[in-house]
């Protein structure tokens, strides 16, 4: 399992089609999820993991073997692997889920790209994801994926410096209170926070070339993966609405305010 | 190796549950020189929701264990606490805690369930742990209510950046309930007088961890911590820079007693440190009072901060999505009403 000393590197990015970050969501009539009629967009966290992965071959050029963008979804999520086609991976593996079929949970996503990764002839060293995905926001995936493989896991990473020959990698990670280097031995499950890039814009070239790169497509069953959920979703019911109150015209009228609910100077 | 343990495991999950069990939680609790955090202390006011036994866990350093150990022995709700040190502990990594975790939880474990804050820690390793289990987890739960009967919990969380609110149940069929709290929506468990049984757990040292720790960098701060401080003054991106953010927000947080916090924008331009960030990717916070100056309002920002008891906002667009949360807003310059009010604050003192 392990990469010998002269293994070129090879990254894989999970990435998932989500509401786009921008939509105000509805929840539907019968409280079963929310209206997903909506424009869907690759997780802006994916985004990153994509570009850090494209990144890391601009810096270490040919020491990088390939990049490998990974998706578990319905057919549109196709749309999402060719985005990340077009901002520079070199192939894509869709494991297809029947239309409107719920995502699966965090653990089954880790399982899923488990059984990818043991599936890669040549390995994979490097697995970069978002650090949540913004529709059910759990942040589980990398974790469960690095204690699946029992491989050194950086989450959040605000930057990520990957040495080649040593075969590890430096990272800087966004904790509560400030930063934590670490340095993980290869293979190591990387999740990014929003810091570690600025995504780029895939050009319209390579839009174009994007749909000649391979999609490998497969199912769970082709996996031998059971993506059933462990957890019962009983209800997605709006939160709590609020109202806001009135404006006021200047500071005297704000402070009053503050004072009428008990805000007025500092407190002991 | 870290993988030598997957015959035990199987083991574990085919455990059933004929009968009703009492739930036993275990609490996993963090520390901060000598103190537990209060993220923490809403896990265990959390925890003590379910209904049965509760223990705490900490891990840490040699020289860190023995005095967080005192006071957390007084933390009411707790009815026995596990500690365990090792060096290895002092900056504990997920690759060198998973194993204690897991030798913890296997071999007929008596807890039925795993509790954390959502904490930057407590988020990198419980999944991992819940994973080499194979069990699911729950992250930053609102509520929570367990049914002996039908040993099933049922939590709520929120989804889509708050915008919804899922319930969710872990039924019988998962042996081991992994969540995380979110700490705004608990109290902090208070300390009594009784003391909860101490017992040291040996370490599982991981021989080859394939991570090392390297540094810490804190960002440093006099005011009160965001996370948990009752009064928030936050500001966005028409603060213009470093200098004007620092000089407009400073003065009024210092004049409320407040901590200081900052939109993505704020952030992302470089005005303020991101361990300030309030909103979906950042901190969440509920305090008593939070101070809008120059946020927008984005979903993504009132993700983090629309629990929060009382609202000002002040900004310049009478349009901005702000104020439609806001319980009192101030259409106006910023840079014109905060010396006002840091003036006019003074002045009552």
């Amino acid at each position: 399992m392990r990469p010998s000393a002269v293994r070129l590197l090879h990254i894989l990015v999970p990435v998932k089609r989500a509401v786009d970050y921008a939509v105000k969501i509805r929840v539907n009539p019968d409280q079963t999820g929310i209206d997903l009629n909506v424009k869907h967009s690759m997780n802006p966290f994916d985004e990153i993991a994509v570009e850090e992965a494209v990144r890391i071959r601009e810096r270490l050029k040919d020491a990088v073997k390939s990049i490998k963008v990974v998706t578990i979804g319905p057919p549109k999520s196709a749309e999402t692997l060719r985005t990340a086609l077009a901002m520079g991976a070199d192939s894509a593996i869709h494991v297809e889920l029947p239309e409107s079929t719920p995502s699966p949970e965090p653990l089954g996503v880790a399982k899923t790209l488990k059984a990818i990764i043991e599936r890669q002839k040549e390995g994979v060293d490097i697995v970069i994801m978002g650090k949540q995905a913004i529709d059910d926001d759990a942040g589980q995936t990398g974790q469960m994926l690095a204690g699946l493989m029992g491989w050194a896991q950086a989450t959040f990473a605000s930057k990520v410096v990957v040495d080649a020959e040593k075969k590890v990698a430096h990272i800087t990670r966004e904790i509560d209170g400030g930063l934590e280097e670490l340095r993980c031995k290869l293979p190591v499950v990387v999740t990014t926070d929003l810091r570690l890039n600025e995504p780029r814009y895939a050009s319209l070239p390579n839009i174009m070339k994007a749909k000649k790169k391979p999609t490998e497509k497969l199912t769970p069953a082709d996996l031998g993966v059971d993506l059933t959920h462990r957890l019962e979703t009983i209800k997605v019911t709006e939160p709590p609405k609020r109202v806001g109150g009135a404006k006021v015209e200047n500071v005297d009228q704000l402070l009053a305010k503050l004072k009428e609910a008990g805000f007025t100077t500092r407190r002991a | 190796m870290l993988r030598a343990r997957t015959s035990t495991l199987s083991r574990t999950l085919i455990r059933s549950y004929a009968t009703a069990t009492s739930p036993h939680a275990l609490v996993f609790l963090e520390h901060y020189q000598g103190e537990l955090d209060s993220a923490s202390l809403s896990a265990i006011t959390a925890a003590t929701l379910l209904g049965g036994r509760v223990t705490g866990l900490i891990v840490g350093g040699l020289d860190q264990v023995p005095a967080v150990l005192e006071k957390a022995k007084k933390v009411k709700g707790l009815d026995t606490l596990l500690h365990a040190a090792s060096p290895q502990y002092t900056t504990p990594l997920p690759e060198t805690v998973t194993p204690l975790l897991e030798k913890l939880l296997s071999d007929n474990s008596p807890f039925t369930h795993v509790v954390s804050a959502h904490s930057s820690s407590a988020k990198s390793i419980l999944p991992r742990v819940a994973a080499r289990l194979n069990v699911p987890a729950v992250s930053d739960i609102t509520s929570v209510e367990h049914d002996a009967p039908s040993n099933s919990t049922t939590f709520t969380r929120p989804i889509y950046a708050g915008n919804a609110i899922s319930t969710v149940r872990a039924p019988s069929s998962i042996p081991i309930k992994f969540f995380t709290v979110r700490s705004t929506a608990f109290s902090a468990a208070i300390s009594g007088d009784l003391e909860a049984e101490a017992k040291a757990l040996g370490p599982v040292e991981v021989a080859d961890s394939p991570s090392e720790h390297i540094n810490t960098l804190l960002t440093k701060s006099d005011r009160p911590d965001l996370g948990v401080a009752n009064r928030v003054v936050s500001g966005g991106r028409a603060l213009k820079n470093a200098e004007t953010f620092q000089a407009t927000l400073y003065p009024l947080a210092d004049a409320l007693g407040a901590a200081v916090g900052a939109s993505r924008a704020a952030v992302d331009a470089g005005y303020a440190d991101n361990s300030l960030q309030v909103g979906q990717t950042g901190k969440v916070v509920a305090p008593e009072l939070y101070m809008a100056l120059g946020i927008s309002g984005a979903i993504q920002h009132l993700a983090g901060m629309k629990d929060s008891k009382l609202i000002v906002a002040v900004n310049k667009d009478p349009d901005a999505p702000i104020f439609q949360v806001a319980d009192v807003g101030l259409v106006a310059d910023l840079f014109e009403v905060v010396p006002e009010m840091v003036e006019k604050l003074k002045q009552s003192e």
